[in-house]
């Protein structure tokens, strides 16, 4: 066994060219398939983590879709604010069993800042890794990415800048402390900055109101920009939703409706990307078919000899089989670290966006298909050359003028 | 040893061959005469066991290569016979040594360095174990191949036209040298030649003119 594959090593290097070339296809196409299979899988868990226990979202009337992205994944901008007492009636409906609300329209270095209650955070069960939880307005917790990333520890002072995506006007006469940070949990809570609704109220009430009476107007039409919804029975999914579009001027939308529909519209990309996998798999098979069948005929002598010199057919056959199983471990190897490598550089891109999270270094179980999906090529392209080794006249050899 | 009596092969749409008797006693030689497509070659098919005769029978070393199942036959032929092909055969993508390694790995038996080693230096070439065989000159291609022919102490060698394009010394040279290496190992040698200077060399020699039976 192991004199077999030294031997097929041997000759399947005695052509570096052809060897390479073979390798390079193979290796792009199992890199591509494992740069398909991380992603869409980091991206259903990051839906399914950030989607949990959340049956509906409601916000002012636009797009389902963008109030979703807007207000669980916090990747798109909220379609509009909706008035605070509509919301607080809400809270009353007796099919609602915690109404959780979000104000946004801050940021901080591109990190959001959000207004809510702490239910959001007990929501997600994050766990606070210094400092305590905001016990007055203007204080803030920072979410784990966004502490590292904007150098945030409790004690620090920060000023948040109107807009989502930073380079707004500074709210600078309304610093915010930050009076805790969050302990990583792989959630959307990790690139944001929490702190209590009534903060991002007064900011904006202190930033536009001219005199005390204007306040007091203004704090009469408090707004929130949406409210993340738990029902009391999943029988309310049918009759809440309706309920709200119908009869307020705000929208309820159901997260896994949406993500159902948006995972169909990216779904048409991974499908193309895995696609393309194919492609260049099948092209691969193609080349190394014809690398195989090349090897046999200028081999043929080689291989007639070695069936004189006593080596079963099987043996003949096996010698081939085992040259193309090197081409499909090397290039296992080789696609799975360029499809890991190529996974991690994009997470990379994408979080310097402040977007969804994507490691490169994880070990996801589907990727165990790709050394398989080598496997079986290498076998495909090698079946017709080692069953013409097989077959071979021997006696030709002698008869070879 | 090689017997045969009344051996016949029968092509599938082809002739039928008939090969005369030959009763050739171990560690002797015979020279194989004949143009092409007399049944040199289908002959010395039948003695390796490639070909199954279609009549008759056939003893080489003690054994009826006819007889034996396809796996037993390509044990049997890697343990008994040493074969030198006109075309050498020398694989380039493998050097020397590793093409006389190659023996052990058809063999399926574990390759044994020391043997090569000895095989080389019988034939003055352990000089050339490391290099490639296209970097070899005709001669020393030959003592190669020759090498691998006598790795495992064969009982029957069987060499195919071992002087064709050889000069004179030359083809006297290399006749000795398989003479000599048959000899040492106390192996039945067949030449197939259509080369006159073979019986002139070996004097001695058994010969079966091929066409005459």
């Amino acid at each position: 066994m192991k004199a077999l594959a030294a031997l097929s090593l041997r000759y399947l290097w005695s052509r570096p060219l052809t060897a390479a070339l073979n390798l390079l296809l193979l290796t792009l196409g199992l890199a591509s398939i494992t740069f398909v299979m991380l992603v869409s899988t980091q991206v259903d868990r990051a839906f399914e983590r950030d989607l949990a226990g959340i049956d509906a979202v409601v916000g002012a009337k636009g797009s389902p879709l963008q109030l979703i992205l807007a207000g669980v994944f916090h990747i798109d901008v909220p379609p509009g604010n909706i008035a605070l007492a509509d919301a607080q009636a809400l809270q009353a409906n007796p099919q609602v069993a915690q109404l959780i609300p979000l104000s946004l329209g801050d940021s901080y270095r591109g990190f959001r800042i959000v207004g809510t209650t702490p239910d959001y955070i007990t929501h997600y069960g994050a766990q606070l890794a210094q400092g305590a939880l905001w016990a007055a307005p203007m204080q803030a917790v920072a979410g784990a990415q966004a502490a590292r990333a904007a150098g945030l520890v409790p004690g620090v002072q920060f000023v948040g800048s109107h807009g989502l995506g930073g380079g707004g006007h500074a709210h600078g006469d309304t610093p915010y402390t930050v009076a805790g940070v969050l302990a990583p949990c792989g959630c959307v809570l990790d690139r944001l900055i929490l702190t209590a609704s009534e903060s991002v109220w007064q900011v904006h009430e202190k930033a536009t109101a001219v005199d005390e009476e204007d306040r007091k107007a203004l704090q009469a039409e408090r707004e929130i920009t949406l409210a993340l919804i738990r029902y009391k029975s999943p029988l309310a999914a049918v009759t809440f939703p309706r309920f709200v579009n119908t009869t307020t001027d705000m929208q309820a939308a159901a997260p896994a409706v949406e993500v159902t529909r948006l995972l169909r519209m990216v779904g048409v990309g991974t499908d193309v990307l895995r696609g393309f996998g194919a492609v260049l798999l099948l092209a691969a098979a193609l080349s190394v078919f014809i690398a195989l069948w090349g090897a046999v005929r200028e081999r043929r002598a080689d291989l007639a000899l070695l069936r004189m010199l006593g080596a079963s057919p099987a043996r003949v056959a096996a010698l081939l089989v085992c040259e193309a199983l090197w081409l499909a471990l090397l290039a296992s190897v080789l696609g799975l670290a360029l499809g890991h490598l190529l996974t991690g550089l994009v997470g990379w891109l994408l979080q310097a966006e402040r977007s969804l999270p994507l490691s490169g270094w994880l070990w996801v179980p589907a990727v165990a298909w790709v050394p398989l999906a080598a496997a079986g090529v290498a076998m495909a392209a090698a079946l017709i050359p080692a069953l013409h080794a097989r077959r071979m006249d021997v006696a030709q050899l002698l008869n070879t003028r | 040893m090689i017997r045969t009596q009344g051996l016949r092969y029968q092509y599938p749409k082809g002739p039928q061959l008939a090969f005369a008797d030959v009763d050739v006693p171990q560690g002797a030689t015979l020279v194989l005469r004949g143009n092409s497509g007399s049944g040199k070659s289908t002959w010395l098919a039948l003695v390796a066991g490639l070909l199954t005769a279609t009549a008759g029978a056939l003893t080489v070393a003690d054994a009826q290569p006819g007889a034996l199942a396809q796996a037993a036959r390509d044990a049997w032929r890697a343990r008994t016979l040493g074969f030198l092909p006109q075309k050498l055969h020398l694989s380039d993508a493998l050097t020397v040594a590793q093409n006389l390694n190659l023996v052990y790995f058809a063999a399926g038996l574990p390759v044994d360095a020391a043997a090569v080693a000895q095989a080389l230096a019988a034939l003055d070439v352990a000089d050339l174990a490391a290099r490639k065989p296209s970097q070899l000159s005709g001669g020393q291609a030959q003592r190669v191949a020759l090498a691998r022919a006598v790795l495992l102490r064969p009982r029957v060698i069987l060499a195919d036209e071992p002087t064709a394009s050889l000069d004179d010394a030359s083809a006297a040279a290399a006749l000795q040298l398989l003479a000599g290496s048959a000899r040492q190992c106390g192996a039945t040698l067949v030449i197939a030649t259509h080369d006159r200077r073979v019986g002139e060399t070996l004097a001695g020699a058994m010969e079966y003119r091929m066409g005459a039976a």
